[in-house]
């Protein structure tokens, strides 16, 4: 053996045991910043104690962090721990997610966290989970304009109208998420769900509830479009005198604010307290881990005392460990301490499945009660109404012997049919071509069978299925017959399909309309010859499609914001007032048009360009010879030698608007109230809200492309007529 | 006087839609540069203050292990992207040719059933393209992600290509086979080079699609090793609340690349786009 690989190879040997031994757990969550740091520091902590367990942790962003553990797990491709919070334990626990941890930890151990962080995390009679933190919402109040904080509702009314005027607000708060509202539901006696699972919108407490916002809100005391950012803004310019956030708000508080933290104040009305719903973090073992031993290990060693104590020091999280609360620095630490009081009175957010069915109309009736269109009543009904849409049972379950027969028989036709095929290929002596043809053409088609086809072919079954929180139920076309029949509500109010397909044919041709009118027009003036500056315009005129479109569609959201957006600063400074852009449907509408105008002109004026070159110069000079106008040149020359470029991007651009789901998903998000979503916007929130409807979603897909199909029948035909007609 | 109008109109609408086109771009820009993580109220699109503190913070990320992370990530946006790019592409060449030039059994078919694939509502396909990647071990893979972009680039690619090809006179190909070349030899040696303009327009078209794609990236990777620039991006959109200068600054880094192999390519863009159609 050669001197010098024999020491390296000695060496690797001796190691080869070592690592062999040394295991690795997974740990997802979705922290971010100083919860990211603590977590890791404990994780570090648990690696030096544990030197042979390694810990892969992995920060997921928020939006999809779900549907990604759901999708993950069960194909065993998910983590062996994960972080999350207890709402959407029920439909986990149902689907096997996460593991029961009731035989493997002894009883006495929970007695180490709050009780109330406990619960939670039971569903039926087992437990699942360790409790990391609880988050809920508090009162914070600027000490330099309020010196006491309220303790009762009118007192909170009376101090912060006192407080209101000259851009002043006695109070902010998201108050169009349910989230928030629901302390205010729940202090005024209603419950998000029964025991029986079913929400009452419309329930003469719910109503007082959302009277009290109708309060609020007409006398002016909160701020119109209350977003995360613009309640941060007003609080730490001295403009909100009260704020109703979480724990994570602390770290967006500028120093020189004087602030302090207090529990919500009764409501007078009640007597009872407002209750602002409970967040429980917590560890969950994945029901299919391998390694449930060292992933016990790692959940105690998270939920214990050691780890809490950086998390709430570091973090800044208010944890769920009663004994880390002894020690001095939680002891003395006012902060945390104020959001620990708020504990006894809030209501940890209901469990169960259909507590997800619940956000939806509960924004809804909010909205509709802050835009001044309804009053509490009629926007309870209203959401009451959209829960049943929403919440409609699964339909019955349907024979599924015809349907194997019909794809047997499907199967069997289409063997016999390709048998055919082939053979009479062979007889008229085209086998030879074939071969040739398809070897060419078979590596791309086969790729595209497989993740095309194949994908859209389950999609096809998966609509014939009901699917809720991982069940699946077979239906048959029980799903199209919902479609059809708008689940038996109105067809003309949003989520019907009828609704839908009428905004979405009015989007596309709003848009291909304006794509190519602004891209006509500017590839013209662009044409123009001896213009000056050309390159430098077309380079800038560019420059919307060189962008991505998702960032295109979050920066328009951006502008279009009522009080920091651009087009409003803009309208402001002409002396106009600002507009509620996503309040009304012609408004919000009009701007996920704009933006998906802007990104979509450059294509349209690209190809006129490409097309308005190619056209000869001496049919315009002997046009001119014949004394003709330039609109009779525009008529007659260039509109009909454009035209054979132009059409097959026209019905491109069509099936790309028809189903343009960034920009109406990211801009308007179906504001206000779903009015503006399209059939595939409204596809995906069947499929990713609303429980996870995937066979109800597929339905939809699917009556899409029959739809554009059908469509395109169509317009070849019209094509290959205006061709002949030419 | 009506001269100096003439002269005069052209540029004025040109350079109102040039300021439509860049304004929300210089907006981003301000953002990004800004010390803060807010949103910006005033309609000024120039930036008040040069910081790149955000820029700093979005490219100095580590993951668990200590390693840097954003290198990494933006390898694999690129790895990824050119892979496609080239898979994609060779897939798309090979089967537009044959599709123009030979007439064959099932030609037609064929060519319809690309042509339906981009009627398919894509957000269906998500679930079941995850287990059929699952399946094949290719979840957390560069190789999986690539696999998935070239394929569904495919059906488009090809009609660009076959609409070029369409254009392009055969006597070429022709001669060649009369000096004995074969059909492989013809295509790569003769017809290919033919075919640039719409290649490098096809080719842009493939790279900025895998490189701006996001849903499908961040369904198919679990660990952040193996996110592409636009995931990782998406992470500072937060549940609570969205760092927006972050956002910016990556959002400017992410689509600097492609901006500038737009740019870049941009003359063949005319005659690469239109050619084919003109043919129909």
């Amino acid at each position: 053996m050669n001197r010098r690989l024999w020491l390296p190879a000695l060496l690797c040997l001796l190691a080869l045991p070592a690592a062999a031994e040394q295991r690795t757990l997974k740990l997802w969550h979705s922290y971010n910043d100083a919860e990211a740091k603590a977590l890791q520091d404990s994780i570090d902590l648990f690696e030096q104690q544990h030197p042979d367990i390694r810990v892969e942790a992995l920060s997921t962003p928020y939006e999809g962090y779900a549907s990604k553990l759901t999708t993950a797990i069960p194909n065993d491709n998910g983590p062996d721990l994960f972080i999350f919070a207890h709402e959407r334990l029920g439909g986990w626990a149902k689907a096997g997610i996460v593991m029961p941890l009731d035989k493997k930890i002894d009883n006495s151990y929970w007695s180490e966290f709050f009780p109330e962080t406990i619960a939670p995390l039971a569903f039926g009679s087992l437990r699942y989970g360790l409790p990391l933190a609880f988050k809920s919402t508090a009162l914070f109040y600027n000490k330099a304009l309020v010196a006491q904080p309220p303790a009762t509702t009118d007192e909170l009314l009376k101090v912060a109208a006192s407080l209101t005027g000259n851009g002043h607000f006695g109070l902010a708060y998201q108050a169009d998420n349910f989230y928030y509202h629901a302390a205010w539901y729940i202090g005024f006696g209603a419950e998000p769900l029964d025991h029986e699972g079913v929400a009452h919108f419309d329930s003469p407490a719910a109503i007082a509830s959302f009277s009290f916002l109708q309060d609020l809100s007409s006398r002016g005391i909160l701020p119109s479009e209350p977003t995360g950012s613009l309640i941060t803004r007003l609080f730490n310019e001295g403009k909100a005198a009260m704020v109703i956030n979480g724990p994570w708000f602390v770290g967006e508080i500028d120093k020189s604010v004087n602030y302090a933290v207090a529990p919500l104040p009764i409501v007078s009305a009640t007597g009872r307290p407002a209750s602002p719903l409970l967040t429980d973090e917590a560890v969950f073992i994945s029901g299919r881990t391998k390694q449930v031993d060292d992933a016990l290990l790692l959940a105690k060693f998270l939920a214990g005392r050691e780890s809490a104590l950086i998390r709430a020091t570091e973090g800044r999280q208010v944890v769920a460990n009663r004994l880390a609360w002894e020690d001095p620095r939680l002891a003395n630490d006012a902060l945390l301490q104020a959001f620990r009081a708020e504990l006894p009175t809030a209501t940890p957010t209901d469990n169960r499945p259909e507590m997800e069915d619940v956000w939806e109309p509960g924004l809804l009736a909010l909205k509709k009660v802050l835009r001044g269109e309804a009053t509490p009543a009629e926007a309870a009904r209203a959401a009451q109404r959209r829960y049943s849409i929403i919440a409609k049972p699964t339909p019955p379950k349907a024979n599924p012997v015809p349907f194997i027969v019909f794809a047997i028989a499907l199967a069997l036709g289409l063997v016999a049919f390709a048998a055919r095929w082939i053979q009479s290929v062979v007889k008229q002596g085209e086998g030879k071509n074939a071969v040739l043809g398809w070897t060419w053409v078979g590596p791309g088609m086969l790729a595209t069978i497989a993740l095309i086809f194949v994908p859209f072919a389950a999609g096809i079954v998966l609509s014939l299925f009901s699917h809720k929180n991982g069940e699946y139920t077979f239906v048959g076309f029980a799903n199209f017959l919902d479609l059809i029949t708008a689940k038996g509500f109105s067809l003309f109010e949003p989520l019907s399909f009828y609704y839908a397909l009428v905004v979405t044919v009015a989007w596309t041709v709003v848009n291909l309309a304006l794509h190519v009118g602004i891209g006509l027009s500017l590839a013209l003036v662009l044409n123009r010859p001896l213009l000056r500056l050309k390159g430098i315009y077309r380079v800038l005129l560019i420059v919307p499609w060189a962008v991505p479109n998702y960032i295109t569609a979050l920066l328009w959201k951006g502008m279009f914001h009522k009080q920091y957006g651009a087009i409003n600063g803009l309208l402001e400074w002409f002396g106009f007032k600002g507009i509620s852009w996503f309040g009304s449907f012609g408004t919000a509408f009009f701007a996920n048009v704009c933006a998906n105008a802007w990104l979509g002109f450059p294509f349209m004026m690209v190809v006129c360009l490409g097309a308005l070159q190619s056209i000869p110069r001496d049919l315009y000079e002997a046009a001119d010879v014949d004394g003709a106008s330039s609109w009779d040149k525009f008529r007659h020359v260039t509109l009909p030698l454009l035209k054979p470029a132009l059409v097959p991007a026209v019905l491109l651009g069509m099936v790309w608007t028809f189903n343009q789901f960034n920009v109406v998903y990211l801009v308007s998000g179906g504001e206000p109230d779903n009015a503006t979503d399209i059939l595939i916007s409204e596809a995906y929130r069947w499929a990713f809200a609303r429980q996870e409807q995937y066979g109800y979603a597929a339905a939809y897909a699917v009556l899409i492309f029959v739809l554009l199909l059908g469509w395109s029948f169509v317009s070849q035909r019209i094509a290959k007529a205006a061709e002949e007609g030419r | 006087m009506k001269r100096l109008v003439s002269k005069v109109w052209p540029h004025a609408v040109l350079m109102f839609a040039s300021i439509v086109a860049i304004y929300p771009v210089l907006w981003v820009v301000k953002m990004a540069l800004s010390s803060s993580q807010r949103l910006d109220s005033s309609p000024s699109p120039l930036p008040k203050e040069l910081s790149f503190s955000n820029f700093v913070a979005v490219t100095h990320t580590m993951d668990s292990a200590g390693h840097w992370l954003f290198g990494r990530q933006l390898f694999n946006s690129v790895a990824v992207a050119t892979a496609t790019t080239v898979v994609g592409l060779l897939l798309a060449c090979t089967a537009a040719y044959a599709f123009s030039r030979f007439r064959f059994p099932a030609r037609d078919a064929g060519l319809g059933a690309l042509l339906l694939t981009q009627l398919f509502p894509g957000v269906v396909m998500l679930i079941a393209m995850y287990r059929i990647l699952s399946m094949l071990h290719l979840l957390n893979s560069l190789t999986g992600l690539t696999v998935v972009y070239a394929s569904t680039s495919v059906p488009f690619s090809t009609w660009m290509l076959k609409g070029y090809f369409d254009t392009i006179p055969k006597e070429m190909e022709e001669s060649a086979y009369v000096d004995g070349a074969s059909r492989w030899m013809t295509f790569w040696y003769v017809v290919l080079p033919l075919t640039r303009p719409a290649l490098v327009v096809t080719a842009l078209f493939s790279f900025m699609t895998a490189w701006n794609e996001f849903i499908l990236a961040s369904t198919l990777a679990t660990d952040e090793r193996y996110y592409t620039l636009p995931v990782a991006l998406q992470q500072q959109v937060g549940e609570f609340h969205t760092n927006w200068g972050q956002f910016a600054a990556g959002a400017i880094i992410t689509s600097a690349p492609v901006m500038a192999l737009f740019y870049a390519l941009q003359k063949h863009l005319v005659g690469g786009l239109t050619a084919g159609g003109v043919k129909g």
